[in-house]
């Protein structure tokens, strides 16, 4: 498999950011999940090719980080924060009511593949806690109500 | 040098050490997992916690790691202390919270390291209730077996596989208490050093998994010390055997040569002496072409008969094969018909290095030294493939540009992480001249790859460079001079430079450049070290026992001078082109073949003798550094199989000349007596008479529990143990074991509380990682040539026109017996040639393509691959048992 | 309390970012102009020292201090590395940690512009600004605004005429809350597993790439402007006590009005609360983290305590992030801590055995304990891990900062905790509890 022309022009351009072009390990996994949703085996091998590691050194480095995807993910990925501060303001509350509403568990996604849940440490939001992240945005104060009509905003 | 205390005993030691390196030094019980004593500190496990006060006065102390502890002036340390004893019982509680407790069915059982420092630790009581993370395990191929569930995340396996071996298919995956060590999906380790994990690992996590297929206890093993037989290396084993099965090899700690590593080769390379297709009787060819056995004493008149009429015996010996066995075959044959069993450019590639051996004796690398070097040219050799050991030594003299960063910035060598953090990705300057890519050129500056007359003409300039009174070659271009002038000024520069070439490509040039160059530079710099190596176990050996080649062996079958060939452990099809080698075999009237295995010789042969393998014989090995080692038998074979030279012997009393031998003392006195060169291999091994305390000395461990229970199934009443007659070594655990035995005769290494391998043999060491107590085995047979400085060879190249072949080596397929092991077939890389993409072009042949190829009168056909590393004009060639066997070196070809 | 706005002059209330013009036009890179015109290379860090600035990430190292470890090279300029490197902290994981992110989203150019002369001041040639993965909008600003000092000529060849360079970059994270220890976070920023590295050496002496480094926390070199601007003296006297400066403090979980405020240091703990509206919902007091989650609890008895970096320590606690996560009295201490130690199990990086092994077993016993199952000797075992993930005995800062919370849970809560094993529990045998439901 081979990348996108984008795909590898934005990690060599990364890889120009580094005394060592290694060092784009980790942004090369960003870059393919961006372009991607998630990082297949065959995206991976591709890419290492292009930094200059080997797999195993990407796989090391991908199921150490949070944020890599190693498996599909739904078109919207919501993490929902379990830290302490939305944990005293209601965290268990939205987890079920999330897990309820959207009929899966953290790790799961929707049949219908929009949305994925995962949990996710501190998201720095704790003065709106509850607080969780549905792809880029930020929203906090979570209620279910709240939940409820955030989530038809992404279709 | 510090002065330092440990539990109240003061102690004179190495201030550049860790204080849990000096602890284990002067034989205190402190128990460890990440450490290691070639992979150093990282302070991962917290399992060598003690206490260390500040001074005098102070009486709290405070807990530390002692790996990470460095020894300074006026340190106070307590092991014996409540604290440091109940964080350590701690770690051990919180590693065994996953670990399986599956001890019973583990391969590590009795030799787990985890074992030792949970009975160490005093942890028994079982306090965790939470339920055990699983894994599932990988296929890691033929040699490996992988178990996570067992891992306690000691991260040493990723630190020996990819820090010290430099492997890349091994690592750290996951994170929190669920960290992995394995590959990104199934597969055999890439590295050629995978095995070591079996014993870097100090659980059952990797385990040898040829010893896995025929298991037994590891206390219940009869070990002996073993000398691979699969390089010129001559690493130290320890194999093991069973009721006359060869189960394992294990690394045998010696201090200069592999100390705690092997390669895969000499590791899983051993397979070949269970092979079911092995010669087991004396064979006889009948009328109708068929091998068939024949009882010993009808045997013995066959040979009478063949030596009564025999118009002539010439016997060609082996450089695999011990001098015992080759002076034997000598004797029966008599020296002037004596072969050596090598062909005519590996003698005389052989005779140059033992040259160059002499010429320069006093400053010949052993492996460790290598490490050491800090500058290094490589003329002509691919050595992961053809020394494999010393690619594993060159990957850590890389490192010492790391270690001079760290010490220019104060951080101890021992500080594992730190050392690497700082050196990143700079390296000690490694340079090489291969015929095409090799497996080293990841840290080699600028890779070189050149047909051998220019290897040689690169190592002559470079001597040239070096000193002007070195014979110049012809005017290089620009480039190469460049290159040449750098290589000089960096070997110039260096605190210890290092050359080494060897007799792969067949080309005595090569080794006399490397001899020039060696000249040259050790007028400017003392420390500087030349290696040589050699294609065989014993291939130094027979270069200074003497003997012709195996072509004059064939000139006297040919010409008639003789009609009987004894061949001894060789297979000519290995050191001749296949037309030849029939051709005499039918001229001949007797080919009568001594071997262990069923090689294509033996399958022609008129008559064969089961010769016991290394596992069934004692014998003299000469390494690449001239050191002599001995090497015991690990277990008697059924007879009528028995040692090459007794066989010979044997032959010898029929033919009429009964040597005055008996046992190895009489043989080998008997070859310092004929052959002077060789004084000294008497000293390799004390001697068949030699007691400690009036004791023999155990091959197996005291823990042996199987004697009644071993034959059972044949006979309950405990059979006696054989008597060695020919070593001081005693067939059962009997005997003396311990620290002042004679080190070349410790068959395996165990010390109360310490049952693996690689921790036992500390308490055999002067220090950890340091020589063994009674200095480390073998003598030094080369000796320098007088005192005047040699003069430098002519610079002399043969160059070849056209099309020329280069070998391609393998670690594993091209030494032929290791390729009989399973495990190593396994491995074996599918024969190709290759050619650059210019060379497919003009040969027409495009690349997955048979190419069909005449060399040296046979025909081969090989698919094409396209390999851009190669020269104009050459042509890859695999050699040995997954390609082309018995090419000899230079040839041309003429590609249609 | 009224505020001390220092580094929040310029966040706007509806938090939208300040950008190069209106940064300029209110001050902005006019510290920078005077460090380069005004100061040798080896005279900012001096001045930073004297201010008595200390480390905002956590640990309250002295910055001044921290930089003058970095080596010089002006007499050597021969042996000067490849690179040095000025790395800034923006990870920002600690539980109930929020206050870089308010800094970097609403007045980005402050942070860069701190940075910058940050770097001239150790000599640095290359800056990175190590960003928490889920700060999108902290990373799309603070690129908008490191192309803008790019076109103004405050970064790149040349700075200001001053024969000064500087190429600043964004590295985002792939999320881990290791990455916040700044040796771990140079292993990330290498490209490999953030797994803390041993100390020393110090990254001033083998950081990055083994050159040499300096690692701060963003609200840290924030504040450098404003001292070469200001003057180390006025820097001092903003504090109420020994340390200098104001500083970003933060109220999270049962507070009434959560958010962020900036105040002297040595302002009251009962002051910031009450900025802060006090518990919510009219309850009391029952215990709070100060600086985040891995500092130890304060209680209604400390509300006294003078908040700077001595006053917390003499308390028992730690100033950390100052970011505080308040819990009220209806609250069971037994989930805030196994909601905790959760995390930092989850967060260790796998490397040393106490804090990868021990966590999950401190957190399985805490919930254990909640679910009614604990088990007479529970209380003694985690005291036993407290005392044996403390520092020094595990690797890192990772496992001792986990044991904060808990040392103090078992110290203020032991009775509410101990409570929580049934009477007439008994310490299972290993078969029992094998057939038991495991914890
Ligand atoms: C586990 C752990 C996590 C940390 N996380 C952060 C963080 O997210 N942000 C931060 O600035 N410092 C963090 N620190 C502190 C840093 O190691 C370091 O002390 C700090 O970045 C130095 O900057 P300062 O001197 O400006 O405070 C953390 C430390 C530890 C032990
Ligand atoms: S204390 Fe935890 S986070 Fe720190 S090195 Fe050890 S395992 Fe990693
Ligand atoms: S051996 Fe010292 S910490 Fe592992």
């Amino acid at each position: 498999m081979e990348l996108s022309q984008g795909e590898i022009e934005a990690i060599q351009h990364e890889m120009s950011l580094y005394e060592d072009s290694g060092a784009a390990t980790i942004e090369a996994l960003k870059v393919v999940q961006e372009h991607r949703g998630w990082v297949s085996d065959e995206a991976m091998a591709a890419a290492a090719k292009v930094v200059g590691v080997t797999p195993t050194q990407m796989e090391a480095v991908a199921t150490f980080y949070n944020l890599i995807f190693r498996q599909p993910v739904g078109r919207h990925v919501i993490m929902l924060c379990d830290s302490i501060s939305c944990y005293l303001t209601g965290y268990e509350e939205a987890r079920d009511h999330l897990k309820s509403s959207l009929g899966i568990d953290f790790g799961g996604t929707t049949e219908d593949g929009r949305f994925t849940l995962l949990p996710i440490c501190c998201l720095g939001n704790c003065d709106r806690g509850p607080a969780m992240r549905v792809g880029e945005d930020y929203h906090g104060d979570l209620t279910p109500e709240r939940i409820d009509a955030i989530l038809t905003e992404y279709k | 040098m510090a002065t330092i205390t440990i539990d109240g005993q003061k102690f004179d030691v190495d201030d550049t050490e860790n204080l849990l390196a000096v602890a284990l030094s002067k034989g205190f019980d402190l128990p460890y997992f990440c450490w290691h004593p070639e992979l150093h500190s990282v302070g991962a496990c917290r399992q060598c916690a003690v206490k260390s006060y500040r001074n005098d006065e102070d009486e709290q102390g405070m807990i530390v790691m002692a790996c990470m502890t460095p020894c300074s002036d006026g340190g106070r340390f307590e092991i014996d202390d409540e604290q440091a004893a109940e964080m350590r019982a701690q770690v051990i509680e919180w590693l065994m919270t996953n670990h399986p407790h599956d001890c019973p069915v583990c391969e590590e059982g009795g030799e787990c390291h985890l074992q030792d420092m949970t009975l160490m630790t005093g942890h028994t009581q079982r306090r965790y209730r939470g339920a055990k993370r699983t894994h599932t395990n990988q296929d890691l191929g033929p040699f490996i077996n992988h178990e996570m569930n067992r891992c306690i995340a000691c991260y040493r396996c990723v630190r020996y596989y990819r820090d010290y071996a430099d492997g890349d298919d091994l690592r750290a995956l996951g994170s929190h208490n669920n960290v992995y060590f394995g590959r990104e999906s199934d597969g055999a380790f890439d590295n050629e050093f995978s095995g070591n994990l079996v014993e870097v690992c100090p659980t059952g996590v990797f385990t040898d998994k040829t010893l896995g297929a025929h298991y037994n206890r590891k206390w219940d093993m009869q070990n002996a010390p073993g000398i691979c037989g699969h390089c010129s290396l001559g690493c130290n084993t320890s194999p093991g055997s069973r009721q006359g099965i060869l189960k394992r090899i294990q690394n045998r700690y010696h201090g200069e040569i592999n100390h705690y590593f092997l390669c895969d080769r000499g590791r899983f390379g051993a397979g070949f002496v269970n092979r079911e297709d092995r010669p087991r009787q004396p064979l006889v060819r009948n009328a109708d072409g068929v091998l068939e056995p024949r009882e010993m004493d009808v045997m013995h008149d066959v040979m009478t008969d063949v030596f009564a009429n025999a118009q002539g015996v010439v016997g060609i010996g082996s450089p695999r094969a011990s001098l015992e066995d080759n002076f034997a075959l000598r004797h029966l044959v008599g020296a002037e018909h004596f072969a050596t069993g090598m062909a005519g450019h590996n003698q005389r590639a052989s005779q140059a290095g033992l040259a160059a051996l002499q010429s320069h004796a006093d400053r010949l690398a052993t492996l460790r030294e290598i490490e050491s070097c800090d500058a290094v040219l490589i003329l002509g050799e691919d050595l992961t493939q053809t020394a494999a050991r010393v690619a594993l030594s060159l990957r850590q003299a890389r490192r010492n540009k790391h270690l001079e960063y760290a010490a220019a910035n104060k951080i101890p060598k021992w500080h594992a992480r730190a050392v690497r953090d700082i050196g990143q990705y700079n390296n000690s300057p490694i340079f090489s001249a291969t015929t095409q890519a090799t497996r080293l050129d990841d840290i080699v500056m600028s890779p070189q790859r050149l047909r051998p007359d220019a290897i040689a003409e690169l190592g002559f300039a470079v001597a040239h460079a070096l000193d002007n009174t070195a014979p110049a070659v012809k005017q290089l271009d620009k480039d190469t001079q460049a290159l040449v002038d750098a290589i000089a000024t960096t070997l110039k520069s260096a605190k210890k430079p290092l050359i080494i070439a060897g007799t792969s490509l067949g080309d005595p040039a090569i080794i006399n450049a490397a001899n020039n160059a060696m000249q040259a530079l050790s007028a400017i710099n003392e420390a500087a070290r030349l290696f040589v190596t050699f294609a065989e176990a014993n291939s130094l050996g027979l270069a200074m026992l003497g003997g012709n080649d195996v072509e004059t062996a064939f000139e006297s079958i040919e010409s008639g001078a003789a009609d009987t060939l004894v061949v001894m452990q060789n297979c000519l099809y290995e050191r001749a082109p296949k037309s030849r080698v029939d051709a005499v075999i039918k001229q001949a009237k007797n080919v009568v073949v001594l071997d262990h295995s069923f090689t294509r010789t033996v399958g022609e042969a008129t008559h064969v003798l089961p010769a016991g393998s290394f596992a069934e014989a004692d014998g003299t090995l000469v390494n690449n550094e001239g050191r002599a080692q001995r090497f015991f038998q690990v277990f008697i074979p059924d007879a009528p199989m028995q040692e090459g030279w007794r066989w010979a012997a044997d032959l010898a009393e029929v033919a009429g000349h009964k040597p005055e031998w008996q046992g190895m003392d009489d043989l080998i006195a008997k070859i310092v007596a004929d052959c002077p060169q060789l004084a000294g291999i008497e000293e390799a091994a004390p001697s068949q008479s030699f007691r400690k305390f009036g004791m023999r000395f155990p091959r197996s461990p005291h823990r042996f529990s199987g004697r009644t229970a071993m034959y059972a199934n044949v006979d309950v009443r405990e059979r006696r143990p054989t008597v060695d007659a020919d070593s001081p070594l005693s067939y059962s655990m009997e005997g003396y074991y311990g620290e002042s035995q004679p080190p070349s005769t410790l068959a395996y290494a165990w010390s109360p509380g310490w049952d693996s391998n690689q921790a036992a043999i500390t308490r055999f060491q002067d220090e950890v990682g340091g020589p063994l107590k009674g200095g480390d085995p073998g003598v030094h047979l080369v000796r320098k040539n007088g005192d005047s400085t040699p003069d430098f060879i002519a610079a002399e190249v043969h160059a070849v026109d056209g099309w020329q072949v280069v070998p391609a080596y393998h670690i594993f397929g091209s030494e032929s017996q290791s390729a009989r092991a399973p495990a190593i077939a396994e491995r074996m890389p599918a024969a190709e040639f290759r050619v650059n993409a210019d060379g497919a072009k003009t040969l027409g042949v495009t690349p997955g393509e048979t190419l069909e190829l005449r060399i040296d009168g046979e025909t081969h056909r090989f698919p094409l691959a396209v390999d851009p590393s190669l020269p104009k004009q050459t042509i890859s060639v695999p050699v040995g048992m997954h390609g082309v066997c018995g090419l000899r070196l230079p040839v041309g070809v003429k590609p249609e | 309390m009224e505020e001390t706005k220092v580094l929040t002059q310029r966040i706007r209330p509806d938090r939208s970012p300040v950008f190069i013009d209106d940064y300029m036009a209110e001050g902005g890179y006019e510290a920078l102009k005077t460090a380069l015109s005004d100061f040798g290379p080896t005279e900012v860090g001096p001045l930073i020292k004297e201010a008595g600035l200390r480390g905002r990430g956590g640990a309250g190292f002295p910055t001044g201090v921290k930089w003058s470890f970095m080596p010089r090279f002006e007499e050597r300029p021969d042996e000067r590395p490849a690179h040095v490197y000025l790395v800034v902290n923006a990870d920002e994981m600690e539980p109930g940690t929020f206050k870089d992110r308010m800094i970097m989203e609403g007045d980005p150019h402050q942070l860069i512009e701190g940075m910058i002369i940050a770097a001239y001041a150790i000599g640095a040639d290359i800056a990175y600004v190590f960003i928490r993965g889920e700060y999108v909008e902290c990373q799309r600003r603070l690129q908008r605004a490191i192309d803008e000092a790019h076109e103004k000529g405050f970064l790149g060849k040349d700075i200001l005429g001053s024969g000064f360079n500087l190429q600043l970059y964004l590295h985002m994270s792939a999320g881990r809350y290791i990455c916040g220890e700044e040796s771990a976070l140079l292993s990330a920023l290498e490209g490999r597993r953030a797994v803390p590295r041993h100390k020393p050496p110090f990254p001033a002496a083998s950081g990055l790439f083994g050159q040499p480094t300096t690692v701060n926390n963003v609200e840290t070199i924030c504040n450098v402007p404003h001292i070469v601007k200001n003057g180390a003296e006025w820097y001092k006297g903003l504090g109420l006590n020994k340390d200098g400066g104001t500083k970003l403090f933060g109220a999270s979980g049962h507070v009434a009005k959560p958010g962020l405020a900036e105040f002297p240091l040595g302002v009251k703990l009962g002051d910031v609360l009450e900025h802060f509206g006090g518990i919510r919902h009219g309850r009391q007091l029952k215990g709070l983290l100060p600086g985040g989650g891995s500092t130890p609890f304060l209680t209604p008895e400390h509300l006294d305590t003078p908040m700077d970096y001595d006053g917390v320590g003499a308390a028992g606690s730690r100033l950390g992030t100052a970011t505080m996560i308040v819990f009220d009295d209806q609250t069971p201490i037994v989930g805030v801590l196994k909601n905790l130690e959760h995390f930092y199990a989850q967060e260790s990086c796998g490397w040393c055995t106490p804090c990868r092994d021990g966590l999950p077993w401190v957190e399985k016993m805490l919930i254990g304990l909640e679910e009614g199952r604990g088990q007479p000797g529970d209380i003694e075992l985690l005291d036993l891990h407290v005392k044996l993930l403390g520092p020094g005995k595990t690797f890192c800062a990772h496992a001792p900062g986990a044991m904060g919370p808990l040392e103090a849970g078992l110290k203020y809560y032991r009775e509410e905790l101990a409570a929580l094993i049934p009477d007439d529990a008994k310490t299972l045998s290993l078969t029992e509890s094998a057939n038991a439901n495991p914890l």
